[in-house]
């Protein structure tokens, strides 16, 4: 027997649409909402792409004015969300682009390389690995081992796992081919996969049976 | 299955994307591969804790000061 599925409301597949409108119609506090929804999330990205907290604190600010100002170019065929993270990955790379004095910056930086992507370390990790370091010492070693990756693979990292977005959103966000985006994205996950196992495999007296390899 | 094919389906694996044979193939190989395990284990684990800590944190203080400039410069456009 069939049944029939729900059919998504076009508030289910955007959220932000009715503030969106009511931005559009003039309501400049509906955009505050917005603001508060996203503002740590745009911050997060930019900070991942350039690397500045100072770079960042201005493309947040950047990002969130222009999307205000081209918001009658939004269609609402994909998020809001979306939407305005792909003027904030431009936003950044441009203040990069500024830093490394004109050299052009895009995210196929550095993606040659094909490190890391066999993995060779098959150390397993030690019970809850982050209960052995500090709170400043744990997010000292998360910042440098994500810094230490490509940005292109940095970025799809970020919005795939950290931010939750699907590889479709990724890849029209990031203007890459939903392959591109599973290929980086796979890459960026056994990278830094193997650099966080120097910090968290387990001691030598923890180590269990060795494991056969076909 | 192969190691280099489990690894080729790493990614849909962790995304709960596999389903039915292939799914059997990979239970499989991961009861006899140590390695795999520990691979698809260890990845599972990267991703959660970049999920759960805040490596770049937007102070309260520096949140408020950026709204209120962004609001200001919205306020002008208008």
């Amino acid at each position: 027997m069939s049944t029939i599925q729900p059919v998504a409301s076009e508030n289910d597949l955007n959220p932000d649409l009715a503030l969106v409108e009511k931005v559009r119609a003039g309501d400049v506090a509906a955009y505050d909402a917005l603001v508060r929804k996203y503002e740590r999330q745009i911050f997060r990205i930019a900070q991942h792409i350039t690397q500045n907290r100072e770079d960042a604190e201005d493309v947040m600010q950047d990002a969130f004015v222009k999307a205000f100002e081209k918001l009658d170019q939004f269609q609402g065929n994909s998020k809001f969300y979306t939407w305005l993270v792909r003027i904030a990955v431009n936003e950044s790379l441009m203040r990069l682009r500024k830093r490394r004095t004109g050299r052009v910056v895009s995210m196929d930086d550095e993606i040659l390389t094909e490190e890391g992507s066999v993995p060779r370390d098959f150390a397993d990790w030690a019970p809850n690995p982050e209960d052995n370091y500090s709170q400043a010492e744990l997010a000292e070693i998360l910042k440098k081992t994500i810094q230490g990756l490509p940005p292109g693979f940095r970025v799809v990292f970020v919005l795939r796992d950290v931010d939750g977005l699907s590889t479709e959103e990724t890849a029209q966000t990031l203007g890459l081919s939903i392959p591109a985006v599973k290929s980086r994205l796979l890459r960026a996950r056994l990278q830094l996969r193997e650099r966080l196992s120097r910090y968290f495999k387990r001691k030598p007296a923890q180590k269990s049976a060795p494991a056969k390899r076909s | 299955m192969t190691c280099t094919e489990f690894l080729a389906m790493l990614d849909d694996v962790i995304d709960e994307a596999i389903a039915g044979q292939t799914r059997s193939e990979i239970e499989t190989h991961l009861r006899g591969c140590g390695h795999c395990e520990v691979v698809l284990n260890t990845t599972r684990q990267t991703i959660e804790i970049y999920r759960c800590h805040e490596i770049y944190s937007l102070p309260t203080k520096v949140s408020e000061r950026l709204h209120a400039a962004i609001m200001a410069r919205c306020a002008k456009v208008r």
